[in-house]
């Protein structure tokens, strides 16, 4: 432009100053933060002697908000482009059926077994993703048939091959093969023995494991959790990928019309989302050694529970991955803390209406400052 | 008027049928660098149906559209938009819940690499999204600012310095005041006139008279699929570009019964 810029006012005397507090209001973290501070005081006032903090306690509420962390990062990033995926709970049921056909069954070497099955499961979301875009319904009613398709082959195909719902033995067949600990195994084992030995963390006093310390490793689960959510992160908020999942969820049609490939980047997305939930499934058959056909009932609603609680929108287009692993984060230690603090266990599904409740209504508030609606 | 140069576009006796529908029969239009042509209608006019031919939406029926003296077949809209033919829709142009700068670069978005990743450069888009808002006369409270906090007018600002600033040689700008107040429609008119003065063509359609007589070099009318003519600046009086909008008779008897307010 050959003319200098016309001199404008700094500052429109109609635009209120936003003050601090609104501006972190904004973070779509916030709600994980407050939430993730608020129930660790509550548990360490009333649950501090229970044995929930100390190595074991940790591990253990570590592990399950590691499962939600897994799963939830999928969900979250698929969210903010826009669509849901109800077929994950079905789809970690349906692979880890499928790693224990495929092995135990078949008896291919379980390395084989866990990447076909991740291709196979990754392919199933692709074929979710193609269906929304391709006949324009919401990927609510895709998925939700593919939860029901994909539940009843996992409990079918098992009954047909081996008359049973729960394959085990995956243990013997996993002995040696150099996948499986990837996903089953455990790291810094020397670490906790050094910690056992110095008295850092609790070691068994008695029984053939004498000495040795309580919590040996950290699992495989919770490297796979911490990996996806820095990979999350990162390609939402530093890449140029992660802008066109935000643009695909803001408004297809707007992010079209800039050139963003939508189509591409949602059915992507749904690919990921069924890639974390085989993550799961694959660690969670290496853990127990067996395959069930009820595994990973209604954790397609964990999933979004704890995006939702992390400050993602349902309607897509924002939201946070570090947000939905504070969210899969709180879930873990809210449920495994009831136990540790003596509640009634069915008081937790109470706990989770509530704050899905609480976290929808602070999100729409959220929402209408962002965009100044009224 | 900078008539010495070249058309930009020469869009040449177009038609466009949909079925047995014929929505364009025969247009034929040239736009200029650094013009600003306005493209008046009423609704059902045609005018939609001629600007998505020329941003390669629509393939015409008949007719060929000649960019830069070269006779071209847009596939897609990318086509047109990398030849240098930029869209400025009415409202879908930018994402409320994204920022400023998120949406500047939307769809082209630079990467620096960062050892073997190749990451968004925020802090580069955040520079330029700043400096050319302010071009623009928008002082943004920060690139991070949600473009849902924008008014209308200034959307459609960021969404015109976005197809600027990626190097548009045509802007097509459709009904971009329609929705608007009287001080943001000034704004986005001042817009254009900057735009213009930058030698880029602007088509600017729109079915306000005042609005195409404050900034327009020339304006072709369209009624029923067919152009009623071209006419420069100054040739032609409000009154008869609203006439010829309407097209002709009827308005002028509805306009003695309405004592001249329309």
């Amino acid at each position: 432009m050959g003319e200098a810029a016309q001199p404008i006012p700094a500052t429109d005397e109609r635009v209120k100053e936003i003050s601090g507090l609104r501006k972190a209001l904004i973070r779509p973290e916030l709600g994980g933060m407050v939430g993730t501070v608020a129930v660790f005081t509550f548990f360490l006032l009333f649950a501090f002697d229970s044995g929930m903090f100390n190595s074991q306690g940790m591990m253990n509420w570590s592990i399950v908000s590691a499962q939600f962390m897994i799963i939830a990062v999928g969900a979250c990033l698929l969210m903010i482009a826009g669509e849901f995926d109800l077929s994950v709970g079905s789809m970690i049921g349906f692979a880890g059926m499928m790693i224990a056909i495929f092995s135990v069954t078949y008896g291919w070497p379980v390395w084989m077994a866990i990447m076909v099955t991740f291709v196979l499961c990754t392919a199933i979301g692709g074929l979710n993703g193609y269906i929304v875009i391709r006949t324009g319904l919401p990927s609510f009613i895709v998925t939700l048939a593919f939860l029901f398709i994909l539940r009843g082959f996992t409990i079918f195909l098992p009954q047909l091959i081996e008359r049973k719902t729960i394959i085990g033995g995956i243990k013997d067949v996993a002995e040696g093969d150099w996948l499986a600990p990837v996903f089953g195994g455990k790291i810094l084992g020397g670490l906790f023995t050094w910690m056992g030995d110095n008295g850092l963390i609790a070691t068994f006093t008695r029984g053939t494991r004498e000495g040795q310390p309580v919590v040996d490793g950290i699992p495989m689960l919770i490297i796979w959790a911490i990996v996806l959510i820095i990979f999350g992160h990162v390609l939402l908020t530093k890449t140029k990928f992660g802008n066109w999942i935000y643009a695909s969820g803001g408004d297809a049609e707007a992010a079209r019309n800039s050139g963003v490939p939508v189509n591409k980047v949602k059915i992507l997305m749904f690919m990921f989302t069924a890639f974390c939930a085989t993550v799961f499934a694959v660690c969670q058959v290496m853990e127990f050694g067996s395959a069930g056909a009820d595994r990973g009932l209604l954790k397609e609603f964990e999933a979004i529970i704890a995006v939702v609680i992390g400050g993602a929108l349902l309607t897509g287009g924002y939201g946070s991955v570090l947000g939905a692993a504070l969210g899969a984060l709180i879930f873990g230690v809210v449920q495994q803390g009831l136990f540790f603090a003596g509640v009634e266990s069915s008081l937790f599904r109470v706990f989770l209406g509530v704050i899905l409740l609480g976290a929808v209504i602070l999100n729409t508030y959220i929402r209408r400052i962002i965009t100044g609606e009224r | 008027m900078t008539n010495e140069h070249a058309p930009i576009i020469q869009m040449k006796d177009i038609q466009k049928h949909f079925g047995s529908v014929i929505a364009l029969a025969g247009v034929s239009v040239d736009v200029f660098p650094g013009e600003c042509h306005c493209l008046l209608g009423d609704n059902g006019a045609g005018k939609s149906t001629f600007i998505k031919t020329m941003s390669g939406v629509h393939k015409p029926t008949h007719g060929e559209i000649l960019f830069e003296g070269q006779e071209m077949h847009f596939a897609d809209p990318r086509d047109a938009i990398s030849a240098g033919i930029a869209t400025v829709h009415q409202h879908l142009a930018m994402i409320p819940l994204m920022s400023v700068s998120r949406n500047f670069f939307m769809g082209n978005e630079p990467v620096k690499s960062v050892g073997p990743l190749k990451l968004f450069d925020h802090d580069y888009a955040n520079k330029v999204t700043m400096e050319e808002m302010r071009k623009m006369g928008i002082n943004l409270r920060g690139p991070d600012q949600a473009v849902g906090t924008l008014s209308g007018g200034e959307r459609q600002t960021v969404a015109i310095a976005r197809a600027v600033h990626f190097g548009a040689k045509v802007l097509i700008l459709d009904e971009p005041t329609s929705a608007l107040g009287v001080r943001q429609t000034a704004n986005v008119l001042a817009t254009i006139d900057k735009v213009r003065k930058q030698g880029i063509a602007v088509v600017f359609i729109t079915h306000n008279v005042r609005h195409a007589m404050a900034v327009g070099d020339r304006f072709t009318v369209l009624n029923r699929g067919q152009t009623l003519g071209t006419a420069q600046r100054g040739q032609i009086t409000p009154e008869e570009l609203q006439d010829l909008m309407a097209g002709g008779q009827e308005m002028v008897k509805l306009e003695g019964s309405l004592g001249g307010t329309v």
